[in-house]
Formats: C-alpha cells, sequence, structure tokens
C-alpha cells in the first residue's frame, strides 16, 4: 500500500516502490487562488530535499514549488503546463507535477501524515 | 496607523470576500468564485467595485476656479463642458506624475476622483496652490462604487432610471432613495459602466439592490487584470514621479490648446518632450508562450542589451494569456519589436504590442 505523506511547504508525496509522485496540496490551491502558470523541473534532473522544483503562478503572484524529498525526477506532468487550471480542479490526483525515483526512503519520516497536515493547515491559515 | 474599512465592509464579509490592506484600508481582494471567474463574469455580465478607498475631491467654485485649475492641469477647462469629464494627471514641475485622475465639471466646480494611495498628498499640493479662495472637501461621508461590464447600464438603469443615457466620460446628479448620488458614464475596466459617488449610509442598500437584479461584487485582484488587458496605467507601478505624461504614452489626454500657451505646471518640459522626443516610452508587451513577466522583470533587446523594465504584468483572463507593459527605450518601442524578459535568471522572448490587449466597447453616443 502506498502512503501519502505531506511538506510543510504544503506539497503531497505518493511512494509506489522507489518512485514517488508529488504535487501541490488542495489546501495550498485555495491559497494561491487561480493557477495561471505551472513550470516543472527538467526529465533527468536531480533535485534536493527542500530545493526549489518548480514554480506556479496566480493571477496575483509567482510561489515556488519545492521538492520534499530528495532524487531524480524521471518524469514530469506537461498536463498542467499547457492547461494550469487544472491544478485548482485535482490538485491530489491527477494534477500531480513531477515524479521521482527516491535516493533516501528516511526522508519520507520527516514528512506528515493527513491528520498532521490537515492540522497544521489549519493553524497556519488561521 | 490602524487600517480603514469602506461602507461596503459588511457586505464584502458577507460574501466570503479575502481581504488586503491596500492605501491604508481593508479592501477585497476577491470574493469565492476567484479572480478568473470575476474577471469574466465582468466582461460578460457586470461587475460591482467599491472603490471608495478613492478620494473624491468637490471645488467649490467658477470662472476663477477654473483659470486656477487651467494653471495646475494640461486641460482645457473653460470649454469642457458642464458634466463632462476628463483623464489627466496632477504633476510637479518636471512633469513628474504625483498622480493620475478624472476631472468632471459640474454646476457647483469641479469634482476631481484621486488614487486613494495619493489622496491625502494631492490634497495638500493643491490646498498650497489655491490657497483659501475655494471651498475645498476631500469628502469622507460618500463612497464610491463602479459598475462595469455589458449588463451594467440595463440593471443600473432598473435602479436609478435615466442612468443608460448618460454618454461616455459625462455624468450628472440623479436620485436614490431621495439621496442625491452623482454618476458618471466611465470606469477603468474598458467596459462601459459608471461611477457612483453616493452617501455613506445608502451605499449598502444600493450595492445589495445591483446585486440582486445580476450583478456581483468583483474583488481588487479583478480590477487589477481587467485594467492592464485595457492597457490603463496603475499609479505607483505604471506612473510615478520619475515618469512624464509624455514618457506614460499619455499624450492624448494633454488638451493641445493649451500647450500653444504652455502655462501649467511641468508645462516647459511636457513642451519639450512633445517637439524632441523622449528616451523612454510606455508600451505594452506580450510575452510568447505562457510565462508570466512581473512588475521590475528587466528587458532586453535581441543584443542582450538591457532596455527596459516591466512596471505591470500579469495572466489576462479574457486574452487567456500573459499580459505586460513597461517603459523601453525609444528606438525599441516599434510594434512587433523583439525583445527578451529575464524572468527566475532565464532570458524568454516577447515582443512590443499596440494597447490595449482586450478592445474596448464603451458607449459613445446615447443609445
Amino acid at each position: 500500500m502506498s502512503e501519502v505523506k505531506y511538506s510543510k511547504e504544503h506539497e503531497w508525496i505518493k511512494l509506489e516502490g522507489d518512485v514517488a509522485t508529488i504535487g501541490i496540496t488542495k489546501h495550498a490551491t485555495e491559497m494561491l487562488g487561480d493557477i495561471v502558470f505551472a513550470e516543472l523541473p527538467e526529465k533527468g534532473s536531480s533535485v534536493e530535499k527542500d530545493g526549489t522544483a518548480g514554480v506556479v503562478e496566480s493571477t496575483k503572484a509567482a510561489s515556488d514549488v519545492y521538492t520534499p524529498v530528495s532524487g531524480e525526477v524521471v518524469d514530469t506532468n506537461q498536463a498542467i503546463v499547457d492547461d494550469p487550471s487544472r491544478i485548482n480542479q485535482d490538485p491530489e490526483d491527477s494534477a500531480w507535477f513531477f515524479k521521482l525515483k527516491i535516493k533516501d526512503s528516511s526522508e519520507m519520516d520527516t514528512l506528515m501524515n493527513k491528520d498532521d497536515y490537515d492540522k497544521f493547515a489549519k493553524e497556519t491559515s488561521a | 496607523m490602524e487600517t480603514k474599512k469602506t461602507s461596503l465592509y459588511q457586505l464584502h464579509q458577507d460574501c466570503n470576500a479575502k481581504f488586503v490592506e491596500f492605501a491604508g484600508y481593508q479592501m477585497p481582494i476577491q470574493y469565492s468564485e476567484g479572480i478568473v471567474e470575476e474577471h469574466k463574469f465582468t466582461r460578460n455580465h457586470s461587475g460591482i467595485f467599491d472603490v471608495s478607498h478613492m478620494g473624491q475631491l468637490f471645488i467649490y467654485g467658477g470662472e476663477d476656479l477654473i483659470k486656477d485649475l487651467e494653471k495646475i492641469f494640461p486641460l482645457d477647462l473653460k470649454n469642457l463642458k458642464l458634466n463632462h469629464s476628463k483623464y489627466s494627471f496632477l504633476m510637479d514641475k518636471d512633469a513628474g506624475i504625483h498622480d493620475d485622475l478624472i476631472i468632471t465639471k459640474t454646476k457647483e466646480g469641479f469634482l476631481i476622483i484621486l488614487n486613494a494611495a495619493c489622496k491625502d498628498n494631492d490634497f495638500k499640493i493643491l490646498k498650497e496652490f489655491l490657497k483659501d479662495k475655494y471651498k475645498m472637501v476631500l469628502d469622507e461621508n460618500r463612497s464610491l462604487i463602479a459598475i462595469q461590464g455589458p449588463k451594467s447600464s440595463e440593471i443600473l438603469n432598473d435602479v436609478i432610471n435615466g442612468v443608460k443615457d448618460l454618454n461616455f466620460m459625462s455624468g450628472n446628479w440623479f436620485t436614490f432613495e431621495n439621496q442625491k448620488v452623482y454618476i458618471t458614464r466611465s470606469g477603468y475596466t474598458g467596459e462601459d459602466g459608471f461611477e457612483i459617488s453616493i452617501v455613506n449610509d445608502f451605499v449598502d442598500q444600493l450595492t445589495r439592490e445591483l446585486i440582486n437584479k445580476g450583478s456581483k461584487l468583483i474583488g481588487l485582484g479583478a480590477r487589477d487584470t481587467l485594467r492592464l488587458e485595457a492597457g490603463l496605467c496603475l499609479y505607483g507601478h505604471d506612473l510615478d514621479k520619475d515618469k512624464t505624461p509624455v514618457e506614460a504614452n499619455l499624450k492624448w489626454a494633454i488638451s493641445k490648446e493649451r500647450i500653444s500657451k504652455g502655462d501649467f505646471i511641468g508645462s516647459d518640459i511636457i513642451i519639450k518632450q512633445l517637439n524632441d522626443g523622449v528616451s523612454k516610452i510606455r508600451v505594452g508587451i506580450k510575452p510568447e508562450g505562457r510565462i508570466i513577466a512581473r512588475e521590475k522583470t528587466k528587458i532586453f533587446n535581441q543584443s542582450d542589451v538591457h532596455i527596459g523594465e516591466i512596471t505591470s504584468g500579469t495572466f489576462g483572463p479574457s486574452v487567456n494569456g500573459p499580459v505586460a507593459m513597461g517603459y523601453v527605450e525609444n528606438e525599441f518601442s516599434k510594434k512587433n519589436t523583439k525583445v527578451f524578459l529575464e524572468v527566475r535568471g532565464k532570458k524568454h522572448p516577447a515582443s512590443i504590442c499596440s494597447l490595449p490587449f482586450y478592445k474596448k466597447s464603451y458607449v459613445k453616443g446615447v443609445n
């Protein structure tokens, strides 16, 4: 079974084998508003835990997207680049951002589970 | 300093507004539907904007006042018809822009609508110039709302009969619940619409009636995307004290009659720039692809030389793509000139384009 975990930067991550799928949370999209631009990391590039791995822009502002774990980018979701409004519509499923071949599965342990994240999101937006 | 609230604050809350502080006021940036939907609703139907934070300066006077204001503004106020409005600027002696504004000739004198962040300073400057010769009221007892978009005329006319007969850039006094309201056919979205000055105690009721007729409240977020698509300047971004109206490509707003005499604040520089040209000028900029170039983005020419800067940039929902404006060196200001915009360390192609990005549909004559 794959478990979904969450970061303080409002990314979700789902690990299947050694490949993790990463996107931004529904709560993040609600804070950002209408997303009109997305930039993803390059396939084949390496990203480091907590480093920048993309950008989303709403009509108001640009925000960095961070990666909650380290690894090599093995796939990116071109559909959200072509139509960024998909991110608002389905952020935690079809509008994933990128997939990583992860370097160190213990990095997953530093992340929050759903209940903790929901609490965290509620507190930080209050 | 404590932030101020407009008289529509409760209504904004009732409509689930997200608030931001803007020029010392708690203002709605958006409501639950979001900026893109609000933007499109204004273009297709009708949107109401609370712009009560803007200054409503009433100056009372007659012939002398016209003469004195002509020493300040580059306008032919003598020949301006009663209840007609003009877009103009308050400049310093170097023609740097203190504020951009709309001035309307009324029976009692003039009504000047000023930007929220500038209004107190504008008042001070005008007071120094006019001394105590005229009664000047920066009216805090009146609210200002704009209703914009193709259905607005019909909706507002249902509530306040007769407004649909107003011509673009003209106004008049009307009544609502026995209150005098001053309505002009104007706005800042590139759509047909009206601005309504009404006493604070009645603005909530009027706005709710307009919502009941099918209009919706629209936040400052969509106001910004709407005005940028319409190619209109935002003070503090596209206009400031380091830019003149000629550099801002707004010479259409300077009266030709007044240029020949040239006896207004900043006229020496304006005349010189009109004769000799300017080194930088405001242009529209269309990025290729989807990249958004925001304020302060550097502009380069094809030889990688820095030639200017973006002053406003966002995603235009009606254009369905990024839109921007900025200042470039004059020789690169021709339409279709290729330029590059530096966003997050990378240079992205764009081209100089004519404004507006979105075609206006103002009503010119009586329908």
